[in-house]
């Protein structure tokens, strides 16, 4: 039987190698791991502090290095971001579908912490020859993550959009993908944040007839496929996801953008 | 050629095929049930449900170990009344389906299976072996409290009832004869085993509740052993649960004196394919060894 240790499903300990602050509340924590080292933009492992919740995140950088962007919302994440070099965190994973690459001229749309997953995609995607254009969304100047380094790869294909108008378009991103929707000749669409956002670019991107992959978050529990308490319809966002392309959120509509289940399982209205 | 029968009957359950879901896995909404069922089980179960909304206990909530998983969810399920919404999708579906229940008191049990069973679900699974939760663990391995809770439910539901039995007990074979003694249809063996894991970096317990239940193919073993022994101690019949991943392990389970087959762990190591899997599996099994039918092998390893 093969050592179901070393299975990615198996927790491990790695230590904080850095933690880079990007804005106010959110950092980003470096570490060194084998099975992460290969993962696809858009996978996510389970991160667990010791002593705190075990929480899902996105890895924000794939390589030799590997990465998670944080917000410190609550208790386990302000944990988190206040970890420094050589602290440890046990994680299993990575888990799930990540994106595919579609399209030779594709459009990526992130929000706020959604950054976390694109930015390793829009590596891929240069890496690939592909021709990326990213909106950076977020509600000030001072919380755009990996502005720089984002800058660095895309030059002026990289637009702004600031919910206070502090820099670049001023309004939500899915309002400024939608113009550029219709000014560029873009072939797919990729979307990453808040759920009402992503849900606002998916129908954009549906009426032109464009393909999409968004991904999605919601409360989870084993993220191994077993428990079902992160069900969207008929998919666990865990393992069929978290990212979704048009044809399964279609089959979604009702609780895309619009509903979740709580721990118990209780379908609820989203809050964002 | 003969045509070899994978439907069979188990407790006035008649199934397409031997095989389903465990209790827990899945279950928390008709839309995931559906699939389980579209995959190729032959019924469905439903996650554990008991009288009030359970969040269930705060992550880590798995731990893999060496051929197995641990797990303490701590019995998370929206209630019976929000469930009552989902159970009746799937009776819109004509999915069978049978309701894994748990109470925290004796008129709890009643209450939520009473409940279940107005509902339309086609038969109840009363999970008396939760090793996670507090008191509910407990009562599994009290022969006294499982004949009475099995009475008292059998006494106001009409539909067929599988008690889920405990391998936490130094003798199996006893509690399965105060189900029976209580009027059980028939017996699911079996939960999870009590274990932990620890991490050596962390220097702690890797769950939450420290300690949770051990599934999957380092819990077989152990299960086999428990339906291997029932089988000889009672008449009713028997649904067998604990590793199985392949159809090896379903012809075993059904050798050993299952008649119906519950399946876990499998679905993280082998996908949702494994439904298929088996029975693909259990189908060539019987053709190339002269069966008809898979209610044929239940129990044959017993006559030899």
């Amino acid at each position: 039987m093969s050592d179901w240790r070393m299975r990615a499903e198996a927790h491990r300990a790695v230590r904080i190698l850095r933690v880079v602050e990007e804005a106010e509340g959110f950092s980003t924590l470096y570490f060194r791991d084998a099975l992460c080292r290969k993962a696809q933009p858009g996978q996510f492992i389970m991160v667990w502090p010791p002593g705190m919740e075990e929480v899902p995140m996105s890895l924000s950088t794939i390589g030799g290095e590997s990465s998670i962007t944080v917000k410190a919302v609550g208790l386990t994440s302000r944990r988190l971001t206040s970890l420094g070099e050589g602290d440890l965190i046990m994680i299993r994973g990575p888990f799930g579908r990540g994106f595919t690459l579609m399209g030779e001229k594709p459009l990526l749309v992130a929000g706020g912490t959604g950054v976390a997953p694109m930015k390793p995609l829009v590596e891929e995607m240069l890496s690939r020859g592909l021709k990326p254009t990213l909106i950076l969304g977020a509600r000030t100047r001072d919380r755009l993550l990996f502005l720089n380094r984002l800058r660095r790869l895309l030059g002026s294909k990289l637009h702004i959009a600031t919910d206070d108008g502090s820099l670049g378009f001023s309004g939500p991103a899915s309002k400024y993908a939608e113009r550029l929707l219709d000014e560029g000749c873009f072939d797919a669409v990729y979307a990453c944040g808040p759920e009402a956002m992503m849900a606002a670019i998916y129908r954009a991107a549906e009426r032109r007839g464009l393909p999409i992959q968004v991904s999605l978050e919601r409360y989870m529990k084993c993220a191994i496929g077993l428990c079902g308490s992160c069900a969207i319809g008929p998919y666990r966002v865990c393992r069929d996801g978290p990212v979704f392309n048009g044809e399964m959120l279609r089959r979604v509509l009702d609780e895309f953008g619009r509903r979740h289940l709580d721990p118990s399982g209780r379908s609820t209205p989203l809050e964002e | 050629m003969v045509e070899i029968r994978l439907a069979m009957e188990i407790g006035g359950l008649n199934l397409r095929n031997p095989v389903m879901n465990a209790a827990g896995i899945l279950g928390l909404t008709a839309d995931l049930l559906r699939r389980v069922y579209e995959e190729g089980a032959g019924a469905v179960v439903t996650k554990s449900i008991g009288l009030k909304p359970r969040m269930g206990h705060p992550n880590p909530t798995v731990a893999i170990v060496e051929g197995g998983l641990i797990n303490a969810m701590g019995l998370p399920n929206p209630g019976v009344e929000y469930f009552l919404g989902e159970l009746e999708k799937l009776r819109a579906w004509d999915i069978p389906v049978i309701a894994s229940f748990f109470g925290e008191t004796l008129d709890e049990f009643v209450e939520v299976a009473s409940k279940l069973s107005e509902a339309g679900v086609d038969a109840l699974e009363l999970n008396c072996s939760c090793p996670n939760v507090e008191g509910v663990g407990i009562l599994g391995s009290d022969p006294g409290a499982v004949k009475r809770v099995t009475e008292a439910v059998k006494g106001c539901v009409d539909k067929p009832l599988f008690v889920k039995l405990s391998p936490n007990v130094s003798d199996i074979t006893e509690i399965a004869r105060a189900a029976e003694r209580g009027g059980a249809d028939g017996l699911t063996a079996v939960n999870t085993l009590r274990a932990t894991a620890l991490s050596v970096e962390a220097r702690r317990p890797i769950l939450s509740n420290v300690t949770g239940g051990l599934s999957g193919p380092a819990l077989k073993p152990v299960a086999l052993r428990c339906v291997w022994e029932i089988y000889e101690a009672v008449e009713i019949p028997i649904i067998g649960c604990g590793g199985i991943t392949t159809w090896r392990d379903a012809v075993e389970y059904l050798l050993a004196g299952a008649s119906a087959l519950q399946v876990g762990t499998a679905i993280m190591t082998r996908g949702l394919r494994v439904f298929r899997e088996i029975n693909m599996g259990l189908r060539s099994y019987l053709e190339e060894n002269g069966f008809r039918g898979v209610s044929e092998l239940v129990g044959l390893a017993h006559e030899s």
